[in-house]
């Protein structure tokens, strides 16, 4: 079943042979209103694993513009989605999870992304809907990538079970951190080539030509990680419900930060119990993080390790113990910890972990990304190119901020938790 | 009689699988120090106990293995059939794809009715091999969501469906620091419901195994498969065939109800708790020697000192003076870390069993009042060696054991309840806050019956 979970059997002929996949095809659906990219998949290496009847394209985009995306597209193309989602959906045994992958600031990801995140709950109320969305930087040069963001965040909010919000400086970071290690010469420590986080099986590059590859990668490695336990065996599973159940306190509150190590592996290294117990610190570290947050100075409301490899219990809770002193937990929640044990290590590697927070740090991302969209808004930049659009009203934006604010100011009462003095609630009294 | 053991969720069935690795291991083994009759009875009472003899090579554990998603069980299948000295049903086991996504509700409310059918004919089929049930073992974990939940619901129809068969719950106690964020709320839910309809609560704590791999076995890195297998030894050091009574000439044929019957006398007072000594390393047995005396006063010691291992006693620890009047109610005048007991059983095996002294265990100050220490207390022996030690004895107890771990989850639990927070993901399948409210104020009664022995 290791497949299954992503692949389901092509039509014909064996899956495998002679150590090549031959007709797997991914349980996916491709979606994009201009087909640049989706016609380079369907020509590069991984062509056979799509399928062909599984994408939607038009022509001329959607402008950067949430509304296009979301109203236009998504009224529009409505039909075709259900049906060819129904039609993935009838190959799976058991449909447990969707995965979204999209950006926030443009058009498509952002607008039409959100329109598949509510039908997905119409249509598969009981499937868990996980969100990886790619959140927009302060110099993005997309000048309506603001409004987009928090027109999308509304859905999000309402409409997701889990959020893992990535940020591309953070992935542009982590590249630079890699290609510094590589160069840097040192004597005996030579970086082995497809144990890097940003490098595909097959790729023999040193220096990535395009950077997104590269970063797009160290994406990939986080949603393998986090599905590594619903694939392979290990002594503590831990399935994707589970990480919704531990880690979401309040259903609004469902945004995680995810950190990644390691990040590469040397290849002459022998690994003592040293540098097991590195990796659970890097973990924590900055450096590793695919968002630009500051956790161990914020509230964390839920904390999960997925480990991978040769790593026990005792590893964990050695670690745990570690690390939990310089880390702020919630009143009601100071042993917070999920945490889960697979076997099988990725490509490259003796041993992974992958830790999703669900941290009050998320706050000045959000509270950033309310000021930007706020400068915008209040001179009505660009707003009539939203207006125009059939479906789309001013009360659109006033709802999305409100819903904006609201989740920043959820997470200011818990953060103002953080100063105050702890008594526990009374128990109930029994008459002996 | 036999025991139908049912195996639910990923801990239950890894559990599960080294119970019956040891148990065949002990039967195999040469190590049994008796005479040959002695072990050939000990081996047919071991068989029809845990073993049916089917149309196969090798003998087929009396056992039902459930779970909400495939990869444990598929695996603990093939695990067991290839070490070729015993094996599961090829058909004895239920699993879904899902999982219950560490979600008490889910397991319970959702789960456990819908595949109520399939699981109970599962047991039905397994109840009818046997000549005589003698009851039902299962073992979960509290903490996540099949063992607890559906293990929950399993427990109840179990009971509605055997009214009169007797039912132990091997319950698994987690590590204080996550495992699961909500398995505290997991774990309230479970011992509540488990009270009602189980006959008795046998609980492991994940810490305390944990100790005992790190300083007792000298294990470097602890894997929960180390933690697993000394589980196994504790659990096969109490069900493995006893003699019970003073002078029997057979092995006793009803475990389960002996144990029930002996140990829990009042419904009110369901947990206990279990220590097995000696506990080392295999390579270190050969070099070890321990007199009966010597382990029957450590035994005691643990017990009134509520040590949780052999290393660490606090012998300072001493029984209040009996002959002051101290009323049930008011227990104020024992000294605070006495342990007391309802009801205490001791199993010793191996050589020499029948010349031990077990006067300090009838001590009347180590019991409430309301039951003489004739009736408080249990020995059970067999001079038939368990799994390579040449004596081992083991203390199943009906005492304060479980009040601090016990309180622990419940103030951790009520703790996060008061903030609302995770309680959606509950009511989402249909546990209120009322159900929980029921559910604290229930083990807050049982909190309250232990402190006040």
């Amino acid at each position: 079943f290791f497949f299954i979970l992503f692949f389901r059997s092509g039509d014909d002929g064996p899956d495998i042979y002679k150590g090549k996949i031959c007709s797997l095809k991914a349980r996916a659906l491709l979606i994009d209103m201009e087909e640049g990219v989706v016609n380079e998949i369907l020509q590069g290496p991984l062509r056979d694993v799509f399928d062909g009847k599984q994408l939607i394209t038009d022509v001329s985009g959607s402008g950067n513009n949430w509304a296009v995306g979301h109203k236009l597209y998504g009224y529009q193309y409505r039909e075709n989605i259900v049906e060819k989602l129904r039609k993935i959906a009838e190959h799976c045994d058991c449909l447990q999870c969707f995965f979204i992958i999209h950006s926030m600031g443009g058009g498509t990801g952002s607008g039409l992304g959100t329109f598949v995140l509510n039908l997905l709950e119409d249509e598969f109320p009981e499937v868990y809907r996980f969100v990886t969305s790619v959140y927009p930087s302060g110099e993005d040069d997309v000048i309506t990538s603001p409004y987009n963001s928090v027109l999308a965040m509304k859905e999000l909010n309402e409409h997701a079970d889990c959020v893992l919000p990535i940020e591309n400086e953070s992935l542009f970071d982590i590249v630079n951190k890699i290609n510094q290690m590589i160069h840097s010469g040192k004597l005996g420590s030579t970086v082995k080539q497809n144990s890097m986080i940003t490098s595909s099986a097959g790729s023999a590059k040193t220096v990535q030509e395009k950077p997104f590859d590269a970063m797009n990668n160290i994406v990939a490695n986080l949603l393998l990680n986090l599905t590594s336990s619903a694939r392979f065996e290990g002594s503590l599973n831990m399935d994707l419900n589970e990480i919704s159940m531990n880690l979401v306190p309040f259903p609004r509150l469902h945004y995680l930060v995810s950190s990644l190590t390691p990040l590469y592996t040397l290849a002459d290294v022998n690994v003592p119990s040293r540098r097991l117990d590195q990796m659970f610190s890097d973990a924590f570290s900055r450096d590793h993080q695919l968002i630009q947050a500051d956790p161990k100075h914020c509230l964390y409301l839920a904390c999960a390790l997925l480990v991978r490899g040769n790593v026990q219990v005792s590893d964990l809770r050695r670690n745990i113990e570690r690390l939990k002193p310089s880390l702020h937990f919630v009143s009601w929640n100071q042993e917070g910890w999920k945490t889960g044990l697979c076997s099988v290590p990725p490509v490259g590697h003796s041993h992974s972990l992958l830790a999703l927070a669900n941290n009050t740090c998320v706050k000045p991302t959000f509270i950033e990304l309310k000021d930007r969209f706020m400068k915008l808004y209040k001179k009505k930049a660009h707003l009539h190119h939203y207006l125009h659009i059939d479906g789309m009203e001013q009360s659109c934006f006033s709802e999305a901020i409100l819903s904006l604010s609201d989740l920043i100011e959820e997470y200011n009462e818990l953060d103002a938790t953080k100063a105050g003095l702890r008594t526990d609630p009374p128990r109930l009294k029994i008459a002996v | 009689m036999s025991i139908v053991t049912v195996q639910l969720g990923q801990c239950g069935n890894q559990i599960g699988h080294e119970v019956f690795n040891a148990i065949c291991s002990d039967v195999r083994g040469t190590h049994g120090l008796c005479s040959k009759k002695e072990n050939e009875s000990y081996h047919d009472a071991c068989k029809e106990r845990f073993f049916s003899e089917e149309e196969s090579e090798v003998p087929v554990a009396r056992a039902v293995l459930v779970d909400m998603e495939p990869k444990v069980i598929s695996q603990t299948l093939s695990i067991a059939a290839r070490s070729g000295y015993w094996k599961y049903g090829d058909r004895s086991y239920f699993c879904q794809k899902q999982g219950s996504g560490n979600n008490w509700a889910n397991g319970y409310s959702v789960l456990g009715p819908r595949h109520k059918e399939v699981i109970m004919n599962l047991v039905q089929k397994e109840a009818e091999k046997c000549d005589r049930l003698g009851g039902f073992f299962t073992i979960m974990s509290m903490a996540g969501g099949t063992g607890s939940g559906l293990g929950a619901f399993v427990t109840q129809c179990l009971r509605d469906t055997f009214p009169t068969s007797f039912i132990l719950n091997h319950v698994i106690w987690p590590y204080g620091t996550g495992e699961v964020i909500v398995q505290n709320y997991n774990s309230v839910l479970t011992l509540s419901h488990l009270y009602q309809s189980s006959d008795a609560l046998l609980v492991h704590e994940n810490d305390v195994i944990h100790k005992i791999c790190a300083q007792l076995m000298n294990i470097k890195q602890i894997s929960f498969r180390d933690v697993n297998q000394v589980i196994a030894h504790q659990l096969g050091s109490v069900f493995q065939p006893t003699y019970t009574g003073e002078g029997s000439v057979r092995y006793s044929r009803n475990p389960l109800g002996d144990l029930v019957e002996t140990l829990v006398p009042h419904p009110e007072f369901k947990m206990l708790g279990l220590r097995n000594i000696p506990q080392m390393p295999e390579n270190s047995l050969a070099y070890s020697t321990f007199s009966w005396p010597g382990l029957i006063k450590h035994l005691r010691q643990m017990l009134i000192a509520n040590a949780k291992m052999e290393e660490g006693i606090d012998w300072q620890v001493r029984p209040p003076r009996l002959g002051s009047s101290i009323p049930a109610s008011h227990s104020t005048n024992k000294p605070l870390r006495f342990n007391t007991s309802v009801a205490n059983l001791v199993i010793l095996r191996g050589k020499d069993v029948h010349s031990i002294d077990l006067g300090s265990f009838q001590d009347p100050s180590l019991y409430t009042s309301w039951l003489t220490p004739q009736d408080a207390f249990n020995a059970w022996k067999t001079p038939r060696a368990f799994n390579k030690y040449e004596k081992s004895a083991s203390l199943v107890s009906n005492s304060q054991f479980l009040l601090k771990p016990l309180d622990n989850v419940v103030g951790k639990a009520w703790n996060m309840f008061a903030s609302k927070a995770y309680i959606h993901q509950y009511t989402k399948f249909g546990i209120e806050e009322e159900d929980f409210l029921d559910s604290f104020t229930a083990l807050e009664q049982v909190i309250s019956s232990y402190t006040f022995l």
